[in-house]
């Protein structure tokens, strides 16, 4: 009897220890290669290898090859390893705990504005005023990467439009014009679906692709109050409360509501709804302006831009983005080496060889940088807003963005909540940023 | 699990049920003094080495985490600012859907797998053919890494791609969009973690089953037993202490899983999949430290609170051999 008994025990004790095995086996695949420090031992003893870590967006990764084959052509004794990391909340994640354990690559590209400022840049990063990384960077990028009157980053990509892309095609056929308020906006849709094509694409597999109703609306609650940003930053206004605010998260809910979104959105992924729209089943789709850079040039010269519409078609508007920063960790043991990459990214010569994998999809920052012909069309959408009505996105001109907003969205979108339910989550949600930030007023 | 701490006069209670079929033999009082020797026969010092690890991974961290829930936490630095972050963490956004989540979850997962451990385990230990292989396939998903899991089945449960959605489709039923649609997101993540998780619920019922004397069988044959009396009055309460390991591990696992929901929904869509722990997990990712730390605070207690009544409310249920 005792031995049956023990038998059982030791099968449960076996069963756990199978158990626990399996569960690290899932949890190790994480971190990446952290970069082998090269002492091949050569004769060439200056040989340094420097670790890049870039997000993993199908339009990044050429761009990454190419300025990479260039630097290493011009300076034969460096060689650079990258590796990818994903790109939303969890390539936030990833990014602080790296800085905060101090195992991050020695350059790393990541998003400037408010993204930065969570970074905690003065503890973490190396500030780059008066060195050759931002030599050739234009002054206006500046004020996206400066966290307390220090600069921490040099330029990586063009400047986005946040709004509607759309299908030129799509919109040709059915003889539509691009609206300027939101009410043609709604009549277009319509339109479309009668024609059986899927009016707006939603995409909650990657839930920050919800947010661009509510981020690419801010042109239009900057023309209405000029100085919202800084009054948003000071505690002093929020979307709840504000009517002009709130009708970001009125719009995200707009296409639920309507029947403009494909039935497949809860599951639909970013890569499948900017397929879905090249191919015309879908006609117009929230977005940055980045991902045109993913699509052939053929198809890509099928997509074109809006800002998202407002109420006064004198006032249409886009948003933009400036470019993502490339940053060098205070921790880095090559931060000479890491300069120099960086600087050669944010130069003309970089830019061109980036510019030969991936055409561009909005105006580079950096200056001497001419676009080229094989630029897609999209560059000139974005152009006549940057000429015309326009405003910087908010997580450029106040530190605070709030952690939930996709989930949020991606919660009104899917017509879960209400947009000022949303809303409100949404203005809770920041005052949790706010007081890890440390700002007066919250 | 269990035998060696216990006083052994605790479990004198002997067989609830009226069947008559395990009344306890005379061996038990051998099998104590038994037990009560071998324990005096070894040193404690042979703990030290499991003891220090557990010490180490287990005992320190939980420990000073008591002390980071009370502060703003940025790795670097952190003030002490009181129980601001419980209260924090119980005004966050849908913590009581997360939390009616979380038990939804852990009680369907455990129910199931208790449930169909069971009857897997009944049918391989039985006089089957291939025996062998169908344990191993049985056991075989166990073995997989439960991210895997959870990006195979996200794409099997693509709602038009998917190979269920299509399967369905040929008996003329529209599947749902499973993993997208707010009303059944959790449960197809409920669903992949039964598959993932029934085999070793079935290893556990198969060591249990196979612990019960044959004798037993032998006599409810001859006294004229069916098949489905046997299992009843003998299969039934004897495997009591394997069906209770199954539902303590896979009650514990339910309340604290992470990774299959994660990989799976991320928590959604919006929130509707979110449970305690990916509640916790997007606070970290978040970067509030401290936060997070005080939801782990929470968890642990919250499972405490579950599992440690229950386990000795199942204890003093079990039946001695």
């Amino acid at each position: 009897m005792r031995s049956s008994r023990l038998t059982f025990v030791g099968a449960a004790v076996a069963a756990l220890a199978l158990a626990s095995v399996s569960a690290c086996s899932s949890s190790g695949g994480g971190s990446g290669s952290d970069g082998s420090s090269s002492s091949d031992g050569g004769s060439s003893a200056e040989q340094v290898e420097i670790t890049l870590l870039t997000d993993d967006a199908e339009s990044t990764l050429p761009q990454v090859d190419a300025v990479i084959a260039a630097f290493e052509a011009k300076y034969p004794n460096i060689t650079v390893k990258a590796t990818t990391r994903p790109g939303g909340s969890d390539g936030d994640n990833l990014v602080k705990t790296k800085l905060a354990t101090g195992e991050m690559e020695d350059v790393f590209w990541y998003n400037s504005g408010s993204l930065l400022a969570a970074l905690d840049p003065a503890n973490t990063l190396v500030p780059l005023d008066g060195t050759d990384a931002i030599a050739n960077t234009n002054e206006s990028f500046f004020p996206s990467v400066t966290v307390d009157g220090k600069i921490y980053g040099a330029p990586w990509g063009d400047a986005m439009g946040g709004g509607i892309l759309y299908n030129k095609e799509v919109y040709a056929d059915l003889g539509l014009e691009i609206p300027k308020t939101w009410d043609e906006f709604a009549a277009n849709n319509e339109v479309i679906k009668a024609a059986g094509i899927t009016p707006v694409l939603g995409s909650f597999a990657d839930t920050w692709t919800t947010q661009l109703f509510v981020l690419g609306d801010f042109c239009n609650v900057a023309a209405a109050e000029p100085d919202w940003a800084t009054k948003y930053t000071a505690n002093q206004v929020n979307y709840a409360d504000d009517p002009v605010a709130l009708r970001g998260f009125e719009k995200t809910a707009a296409p639920y509501e309507n029947g403009w979104l494909n039935s497949d959105a809860g599951s639909m992924t970013f890569d499948q709804a900017m397929a879905a729209l090249a191919a015309g089943d879908a006609a117009q789709y929230p977005q940055l302006t980045f991902p045109v850079g993913s699509l052939s040039a053929e198809d890509g010269a099928k997509i074109g831009f809006f800002g998202i519409p407002g109420d006064d078609a004198a006032k249409a508007c886009g948003t933009i983005w400036m470019p993502s920063g490339q940053y060098i960790p205070a921790a880095s043991e090559h931060i000479a080496e890491a300069e120099q990459f960086v600087a050669f990214v944010a130069s003309p010569e970089g830019v061109a060889a980036m510019y030969e994998a991936v055409p561009p999809t909005g105006p580079s920052l950096v200056n001497g940088v001419t676009t080229p012909d094989s630029a897609y069309p999209v560059v000139d959408d974005i152009k006549a807003y940057i000429d015309g009505n326009n405003s910087a996105a908010l997580e450029f001109l106040s530190p605070i963005k709030g952690p939930s907003l996709e989930q949020i969205t991606t919660a009104v979108e899917g017509g879960q909540t209400s947009a000022a339910d949303g809303a409100a989550q949404y203005d809770a949600d920041v005052v949790k940023q706010a007081k890890q930030l440390g700002l007066e007023g919250w | 699990m269990s035998t060696s701490s216990r006083p052994s006069t605790a479990r004198s209670a002997g067989p609830r049920d009226t069947t008559g079929s395990g009344r306890p033999g005379p061996a038990r009082g051998r099998a104590s003094f038994l037990r009560k020797t071998t324990m005096r026969t070894y040193s404690y010092w042979f703990y030290a080495p499991a003891g220090l690890v557990y010490t180490v991974i287990f005992v320190v961290p939980t420990v000073v985490s008591f002390y980071f829930a009370f502060t703003r936490w940025t790795l670097f630095e952190s003030e002490w600012i009181g129980l601001d972050n419980f209260k924090q963490f119980f005004s966050e956004q849908q913590l009581r859907q997360s939390l009616w989540n979380t038990l939804f979850y852990a009680t369907f997962t455990s129910g199931m797998k208790v449930v169909l451990g069971m009857i897997f385990a009944v049918v391989l230990t039985s006089a089957l053919r291939s025996r062998g292989l169908l344990r191993s396939l049985v056991f075989f998903p166990v073995l997989v890494s439960v991210v895997a899991v959870g990006i195979t089945w996200r794409v099997l449960l693509n709602p038009r791609t998917g190979i269920v959605n299509e399967v369905l489709s040929w008996f003329g039923i529209t599947g749902p969009d499973w993993v997208g649609n707010p009303s059944t997101a959790l449960l197809s993540v409920g669903i992949a973690d039964v598959w993932a998780g029934v085999g070793l619920a079935t290893v556990i019922y198969i060591a249990g089953l196979m612990s019960i004397p044959r004798e037993y069988y032998e006599a409810a044959e001859v006294d004229g037993a069916s098949g489905w009396k046997q299992f009843w009055g003998i299969t039934l309460p004897l495997a009591r202490p394997a069906t209770f390991t199954v539902i303590i591990l896979s009650l514990i696992g339910g309340l604290r899983r992470f990774d299959l929901i994660w990989t799976m929904t991320g928590g959604g869509p919006g929130f509707a999949s979110d449970t305690i722990a990916s509640v916790i997990y997007k606070q970290y990712q978040a970067g509030f430290y401290g936060l997070s730390t005080a939801g782990n605070v929470v968890l642990f207690i919250l499972v405490a609170v579950i599992i440690l009544p229950l386990n000795s409310f199942l204890r003093s249920k079990e039946v001695d051999l």
